[in-house]
């Protein structure tokens, strides 16, 4: 007898520090990398959104030339954003429950419809609305397959009488000041699902949701300029200076206000040194040092400020090229450091007990449904789908109707 | 071909698309309705849940830690093995304060080796250096505001009104946020049925006029287990009642839970 408890106690010891509840004492977290992958994709939705909605609502023309690349981003990733949570489930058959039989004080079913609202009622009319007219168009020009799925994406709605085009624009532009606060209730919805859980003091916070928000719009404009300078070197293009300084900018002024209330939220939580800081500080001295100190901080957030902060102090006396890689690295960086910290919210909340006595180890592992090799198949998916979309619908050899997001001049330069 | 596009059709349009989902929610709500008959928990068929109110009470100055409770509870409940508990029973060792200090006492060690289910292995502190060693039986906190059943998407989690908190198995979709969300550790995902599992204080037992499997086999009689509804001036739980000052795990989280414990430390969490 005493034989067989000493070996359990020896096998348990290298994983865990302390004392974890005995439920708690599984090989791997509950919530592993797929849920790490669930908020990220989401919030780049949400932020591909917000970028979209600055030439739509706030007419920032400098910003048109991405304006239907970010709106497509937005679209091929919101299709997968619920893949990570469906892998996860116990019993994924009964998925729709979550819609047929919600509970309503269940911040996850609420997520279903925020979710369905934003695929069905905004992304997708938004899309349709504004590519109705082209869709017609295309289908005249385009013979074969192509053409039968550019007919069939204007659901036989072929007037192109002044009216019809005119409610087509009036629509879009209602869709978007819906759009915009329903990507805050996207996002925000996520970051309530963690935000809610008052058991664990690492989630369970009223600022929670916010940092979610505004580090998904950050995150969601590093991907349109990742994706804009991308698709411009394959397409052999030159890079708009004027949309990308305009991108750079705004991914700026995001980052800063991002920094500043997750600043305010590591003040506030050292301040107020609640019941179980104590833990929160093996976390990042430790068991975080890495994702959070480095990936978060430093590459997410510090080096990132440090190069587009002077860009827009001296922009005029730095060179084009320069400027494209600085801008581009920065939004590389921002990409991962927002990956880092969606890992440190959800891996971190996780890595040590409920009973606040001790602490748990992880170790990604390479194949099964937590391995990093479904997560690398999950964050690729969003971008084969976005070069389908690229291919279809903003192609190079179909002639564009010309209408712009917002109805006056063109600043295309 | 020409459209028309009036005021009058499209708010028409828009109508009946409010109608159909009004009329979707109204099935859904009658779907729900009906879900909750015919819920699987394991109670026969006559037992009417708002006859009863169990209350669950743990005496820590009783228990002896021997892991007989652990023990019945996976055996009557088919708990799978590893580290899958519904109960378990943890140890609190707090050491004499070093000589000059100033501490009130020495830094508690916890341990719970296997869930307490085959006893516990002599304490790495010699006997001498002791100031206090108890053990704590724990278990499903009946929380009156439950945030399991707070998060629970499909509501496959739920209070029932005699105080059990319940899952129905052939409901829950698996996504763990329960288990998240239970502040005491009490429950885990299944690795057989894919499902969250918890402590249903033996509902399939207790329905039926029996005790708790731990309840019945406890030898210090450390768990006292009653029914509020129909506990006579000399039930146990009752004089429980009447003979200690009681208090709860984490009140400071306001899951106002209703498993009540006797001569519990601070150290306790």
């Amino acid at each position: 007898m005493t034989g067989e408890i000493t070996n359990v106690v020896v096998e348990v010891l290298p994983r865990f520090e302390g004392y974890v509840y005995p439920n708690e004492a599984s090989l791997h977290p509950l919530w592993g990398f797929l849920i790490v992958l669930y908020p990220y994709i989401t919030g780049l939705v949400a932020g591909a959104f917000i970028m979209a909605s600055l030439v739509r609502v706030f007419k920032v023309r400098a910003l048109e030339p991405v304006y239907r690349l970010s709106l497509l981003t937005s679209f091929s990733f919101l299709l997968c954003a619920t893949l990570p949570l469906l892998f996860h489930l116990g019993h994924p058959e009964r998925c729709f429950e979550i819609m047929m039989t919600p509970h309503l004080t269940s911040p996850m079913a609420i997520f279903g419809f925020v979710y369905a609202w934003y695929l069905m009622a905004v992304l997708l009319l938004e899309l349709w609305f504004d590519y109705r007219q082209d869709l017609v168009e295309w289908a005249k020009v385009t013979p074969g397959f192509k053409g039968i799925i550019y007919r069939a994406f204007t659901v036989g709605v072929t007037d192109e009488s002044p009216p019809a085009v005119a409610l087509d624009m009036k629509m879009g532009r209602i869709l978007s000041v819906v759009g915009i606060p329903s990507a805050f209730l996207l996002h925000g919805y996520v970051g309530f699902i963690f935000g809610s859980i008052k058991a664990n003091p690492w989630w369970g916070n009223g600022l929670t949701p916010i940092i979610f928000i505004l580090s998904a719009i950050v995150s969601g404009i590093a991907l349109c300029v990742f994706n804009y300078m991308v698709l411009t070197w394959i397409r052999r293009h030159t890079v708009d200076m004027r949309c990308l300084d305009t991108m750079a900018m705004f991914l700026f002024y995001a980052l800063v206000v991002d920094a500043a209330v997750e600043g305010l939220d590591w003040l506030h939580r050292g301040f107020a040194a609640e019941e179980g800081f104590s833990v929160m500080q093996i976390m990042i001295r430790e068991k975080l040092f890495y994702t959070l100190n480095l990936g978060q901080v430093t590459i997410g957030t510090l080096l990132p400020l440090l190069l587009l902060g002077p860009l827009q102090l001296l922009r005029r006396r730095v060179s084009e090229l320069v400027r494209r890689r600085m801008i581009f690295s920065s939004a590389v960086m921002i990409l991962i450091g927002v990956l880092a910290m969606r890992w440190n919210v959800v891996i971190g909340g996780q890595l040590f007990s409920k009973s606040l006595r001790g602490v748990m180890g992880y170790k990604l592992e390479f194949a099964g449904v937590e391995g990093w090799w479904l997560g690398v198949v999950l964050l690729s998916l969003p971008f084969i789908i976005l070069t389908v979309l690229v291919k279809l619908f903003l192609s190079e050899r179909l002639p564009s109707s010309g209408h712009i997001p917002q109805d006056s001049a063109t600043g295309e330069g | 071909m020409k459209t028309q596009y009036s005021r009058r059709g499209a708010l028409s349009r828009l109508g009946g698309a409010i109608a159909g989902l009004l009329t979707l929610s109204a099935a859904r709500a009658v779907k729900a309705a009906v879900q909750k008959v015919f819920v699987a928990s394991g109670a026969p068929k006559d037992y009417d849940t708002t006859k009863h109110k169990w209350l669950m009470c743990v005496d820590v100055n009783k228990c002896i830690g021997c892991g007989l409770c652990v023990e019945a509870c996976k055996k009557e409940n088919g708990v799978p093995e590893g580290p899958y508990f519904r109960t378990w029973i943890e140890r609190y060792v707090i050491p004499k304060p070093e000589p000059g200090s100033g501490q009130t006492r020495g830094e508690t060690l916890v341990d719970s080796p296997n869930g307490g289910m085959h006893g516990f292995p002599p304490t790495p502190v010699p006997k001498d250096q002791i100031e206090h060693s108890f053990f704590v039986p724990k278990l499903c906190n009946l929380c009156e505001h439950s945030p399991c059943v707070q998060v629970c998407p499909v509501g496959a989690t739920f209070d029932a009104p005699d105080g059990a908190v319940l899952i129905d198995p052939k409901y829950c979709i698996g996504c763990g946020f329960c288990i998240q969300a239970c502040p005491y550790g009490c429950r885990f995902l299944s690795p057989v049925t894919k499902t969250a599992e918890k402590c249903t204080l033996c509902y399939h037992r207790i329905t039926r006029g029996l005790k708790p499997a731990c309840v019945e086999i406890c030898p210090t009689q450390a768990r006292i287990f009653g029914d509020l509804k129909n506990a006579g001036p000399d039930a146990p739980i009752r004089k429980f009642y009447e003979n200690n000052r009681v208090s709860v795990l984490k009140p400071h989280l306001g899951t106002e839970p209703r498993l009540l414990y006797a001569g519990l430390d601070k150290e306790v969490r």
